[in-house]
């Protein structure tokens, strides 16, 4: 019985790390290993398509413009759902619920839905093509998700705190800074995560919204498929490197995962 | 807890309502224009009605696209939801491992999703991937490409390697939140490994499972970018699941009014799911 317990999260693992293991070994064959033929691991090794990828500029500014819009929709969803979670958390105002439910609507609606209209709106108020268009367009389902998580977070503190202060004299911005922050800082790291997470995985907006300057991972990935061919190597060693920021982003928080993703109330 | 009746509040949530009104209202209203209106070109429109909805509606196209995506998202479910909460209540409790296994398990959850594409194709090519080598090696006549039960089987598969992960993890924060008095408790009853499921840990899973299903749902009824690097909804239509018929229709054919209806339609199945999940929800936090 013990040792059937252990093999379940096992197997899984190992599950998930073929694929992986697929792509890393493709990372590193050349394409014409690849193309002849099933191989376990390459009899070939070769760098080649790392280092095509970190010295061409067109490669490695898709990976710049990536973390560039992530990192501008994590500040600015966290900083404008904070005030938000707040009030929601704190106090009853006119239409709370209703505002409450349409923001969480947002979280649900289909990107497919929006790719056009996005890119019209864009191009006619001139941000299409900037990191700052596809950050403003992820803030369509981060913020909704970072004021779920982040109200979730803040409903666990007992509100006496709150009066406490205020009657210790501290200013509400006084005490939002310097108390409340630090009690729910846990939950802000991992409203920042998802945050993180979802902005770096979605492509379809982030591959609508631009062209050349600030033009994704992704996009520089699909389009050079296109162009010079069929370039299985370089496509499995790009692949492999928009691994590593997640991998880097999980590291951190690696603590507060489990409890994370019950989303701060269980 | 009490809240207190303040409609200042408004102010601290007006930023928010600003940006996410911004993205929300302006494209859905252009999506509304389009989806009344026809045109010639030269950007001239004139009003339609509801021809659209009506086309779309009898259209066979639709209704394919229709069964295919509520086939995809309940097969997944099955599948991934029972998957899920197994693997969580077999992982250790505590030790050096859990964190280990959690980042390991966490991992495909943020791989962006046109490489999730990109790496099962590679995976799964008969010729020189491992899973389609694999399977042909072991006699089964395997080609995602060509076939579209296979093509079915291999975006399954992919949706259940890349989100159970996610089902995991919630289960494990339930069931982390539990006692060990509770388990203690039920060693002095002498209570059955199925009993302590039912009675101590399935309760404390029903609202992390209630998020875990409704967010699977809603993410595999939106599901795109996937399915689309693998198998670009093929072979023939075999795989072209709703976000895939919408985009053909709206940037791959420019039936701009047919796109628009599908939109709106889409838009609205989810804003009642999303009503169904938050009153199920609420109705949670209330006990």
């Amino acid at each position: 019985m013990r040792r059937v317990k252990w093999l379940v999260p096992t197997l899984y693992i190992v599950f998930l790390m073929l694929p992986i293991y697929w792509l890393l070994n493709m990372s590193f064959k050349t394409t014409n290993e690849i193309l002849g033929g099933f191989s376990m691991w390459p009899s070939d090794f070769t760098l080649d398509s790392y280092r095509e990828i970190l010295t061409n500029p067109v490669w490695y500014n898709g990976y710049l413009s990536s973390i560039t819009y992530v990192v501008i929709n994590t500040v600015l969803s966290v900083a404008v759902a904070l005030p938000a979670a707040y009030a929601f958390s704190r106090y009853r105002f006119l239409g709370d619920k209703h505002l409450f439910f349409w923001l969480l609507t947002n979280r649900m609606a289909p990107p497919a839905v929006f790719a056009l209209p996005f890119l019209q709106l864009y191009s006619e108020i001139g941000l299409f093509d900037t990191h700052i268009a596809v950050a403003l367009a992820h803030c369509l389902f981060n913020i909704p998700l970072a004021v779920w998580i982040l109200e979730g977070f803040m409903s666990g503190v007992p509100k006496e705190i709150d009066e406490t202060a205020y009657i210790d004299g501290y200013s509400f911005p006084k005490f939002f800074v310097k108390i409340f922050m630090p009690l729910i800082a846990s939950g802000i790291g991992v409203t920042a995560f998802f945050c993180f997470m979802f902005s770096w995985v979605e492509m379809l907006l982030a591959k609508t919204l631009t062209s050349v300057a600030a033009k994704p991972i992704a996009a520089v990935m699909t389009r050079t498929a296109s162009t010079s061919g069929y370039e299985l190597g370089l496509l499995a060693a790009a692949g492999v490197l928009t691994i590593i920021p997640g991998a880097i982003v999980i590291y951190f928080v690696r603590n507060y995962i489990a409890k994370g993703f019950a989303l701060g109330r269980v | 807890m009490g809240k207190t009746w303040n409609n200042r509040a408004w102010l601290m949530v007006l930023p928010v309502m600003a940006l996410v009104a911004f993205n929300a209202i302006i494209p859905l209203m252009t999506v509304v224009n389009y989806s009344v209106q026809d045109t010639f070109g030269n950007n001239i429109f004139f009003f339609e009605g509801v021809k659209w909805y009506e086309a779309l509606l009898a259209s066979e196209r639709f209704h394919a696209a229709l069964v295919r995506q509520f086939a995809f998202t309940f097969t997944i479910l099955l599948i991934e939801i029972p998957l899920g909460v197994a693997i969580a209540l077999a992982m250790p409790r505590r030790g050096a491992w859990v964190s280990v296994c959690l980042v390991l398990m966490a991992l495909p959850l943020l791989i962006p999703w046109n490489v999730v594409g990109a790496m099962w194709n590679i995976f799964a090519l008969p010729d020189i991937g491992l899973l389609g080598y694999g399977l042909n090696a072991l006699g089964i006549d395997y080609n995602f490409t060509q076939q579209p039960v296979s093509a079915w089987f291999t975006v399954i598969l992919m949706d259940v390697w890349h989100w159970t992960s996610l089902v995991v993890l919630l289960a494990y924060a339930g069931l982390s939140s539990i006692p060990d008095a509770y388990y203690q408790a039920a060693k002095i009853d002498s209570a059955s490994r199925w009993a302590v499921f039912r009675h101590i840990q399935l309760p404390k899973m029903k609202r992390v499972l209630t998020i875990a299903v409704l967010l699977r749902f809603m993410d595999s009824f939106m599901i795109y970018t996937e399915p689309f690097v693998l198998t670009g909804g093929g072979p023939g239509n075999a795989t072209t699941l709703l976000s895939i018929d919408l985009v053909k229709a709206a940037l791959g054919e420019f039936n701009l009014g047919i796109a628009a209806a599908m939109s709106i339609i889409y838009f609205l199945m989810t804003l009642l799911f999303c009503w169904v999940f938050y009153t199920l929800m609420m109705r949670g936090e209330e006990q």
